[in-house]
């Protein structure tokens, strides 16, 4: 099912990417190397998760289709989510530096929303974004206590950058419509956002001498972003996590509890 | 606040928090405003968007307005402004002491500066704690540790 707007389509990638990214972080929940990482990780997962809930609601008022429907009733196929929030946790490195990009290209997006023409982006962002602190203050500082610890920390950290950098990049994947979006004020373009996330993530992984396979303020050719799920070409990845994402629900359609 | 208004806001007022039964839901201030007009609209705005205390919240509401007789029930969800531990008062931050959870500071505008103010542990007030994690067992707290009295203990996180 395609959206029929630009700014469903572009709430239901926002929506998407925080319900895949929430469950990727859920599967932490009782394997952490720690028990202040299985608890941040299991809190970070329900923040997600509401934020999800927040934008699938927004849908609603312009499709009538309800979060519930969104999230369990559509094929993987039909998800707009990047590819990047759909790859396997991994080991602890890389679930931090995913994290990392992530939540710096959030905190972007939603500093744009809050300048946004449309008041139900803003007013939701207004919300979001005091969570969302939260959430960067905790992979910001992983990233710098990792990325300069023991000679494994920061060769796993290194590994984890030149993994998810590109990957990351397909956060701002360009959505169809999106002109419009940004003529009409909505937020500020992806381009835009993509540029500004460069500006902060750089100094930061310079800072505990992690290298990144691009330069500041522009990406290099041996840099391809992963593009892809913008336009809902996935991989196997989110094709297993969408299965076992709605398998309960699935299994007793309309059931309550 | 109509007469109608008051009284539906005071029985409101006598359902606890699920999660910190310490407080009630006008004590949260997670109740904005309620509007009879026919049909009774309870503006609610959640501490976090992700609790998942909030269904449990909502059907309580509509079960207590129900109660008194009213049929048609609309609670709307608001974040304009969004929830703030600011909004606690002293009396709300009081009963948090007594329950055994550190209040939140009085000023969370800057959350990265309120987190630099010190913290007085609940049962002992000394203020020798350390942040353990800005994560605890529900959303809105996280862990701390008291090197005086030797306890861990929760607070509510400034937001």
């Amino acid at each position: 099912m395609k959206p029929n707007t630009p700014l469903q389509t572009l709430l239901l990638s926002l929506a998407d990417d925080e319900l895949i990214l929430g469950h990727r972080d859920s599967e932490w929940t009782g394997h952490a190397p720690i028990l202040e990482e299985d608890i941040a990780f299991s809190n970070i997962a329900q923040d997600e998760m509401g934020h999800a809930l927040v934008w699938y609601s927004l849908v609603e008022t312009d499709t009538g289709r309800t979060p519930d429907q969104e999230a369990f009733e559509r094929e993987w196929d039909s998800f707009t989510c990047c590819r990047f929030v759909s790859y396997p946790k991994g080991d602890f490195a890389y679930t931090i530096m995913r994290q990392f990009l992530f939540d710096q290209a959030e905190t972007v997006r939603l500093e744009s929303f809050l300048e946004s023409s449309h008041p139900g982006l803003k007013e939701a962002a207004g919300k979001i974004i005091r969570e969302e602190t939260y959430h960067l203050m905790h992979s910001q500082g992983l990233v710098h206590r990792l990325g300069d610890a023991t000679p494994e920390s920061r060769k796993r950290m290194q590994q984890a950058t030149h993994m998810a950098f590109p990957q990351s990049l397909g956060i701002f994947e360009p959505l169809e419509g999106e002109a419009e979006l940004v003529s009409g004020g909505v937020f500020a373009g992806n381009r835009s956002l993509q540029a500004e996330w460069l500006r902060r993530i750089i100094p930061v992984l310079h800072s505990v001498g992690l290298s990144v396979p691009a330069d500041p303020g522009g990406v290099r050719d041996s840099c391809i972003p992963d593009y892809g799920g913008r336009i809902r070409d996935h991989n196997e990845h989110l094709k297993e996590l969408v299965d076992n994402l709605q398998s309960v629900y699935r299994s007793v359609p309309g059931g309550t509890w | 606040m109509s007469e109608e208004e008051a009284r539906i806001w005071n029985e409101l007022g006598k359902i606890t928090d699920p999660e910190i039964p310490a407080l009630t839901l006008t004590e949260m201030k997670v109740i904005r405003s309620v509007r009879v007009n026919g049909k009774v609209t309870v503006v609610f705005s959640p501490t976090y968007v992700g609790c998942p205390a909030t269904a449990q919240i909502m059907q309580e509401i509509r079960t207590c307005v129900a109660a008194l007789g009213y049929r048609e029930i609309a609670i709307e969800t608001s974040f304009t402004p969004p929830w703030s531990t600011d909004m606690l008062d002293e009396d709300a931050r009081e009963k948090l002491r007594m329950f055994g959870i550190a209040p939140p500071p009085d000023d969370a505008s800057d959350i990265a500066s309120a987190l630099e103010l010190a913290v007085h542990c609940p049962s002992c007030k000394s203020d020798q704690t350390t942040l353990e994690s800005s994560f605890g067992s529900a959303l809105c707290r996280q862990i701390f540790y008291c090197r005086s009295c030797r306890q861990s203990f929760e607070r509510i996180k400034p937001i």
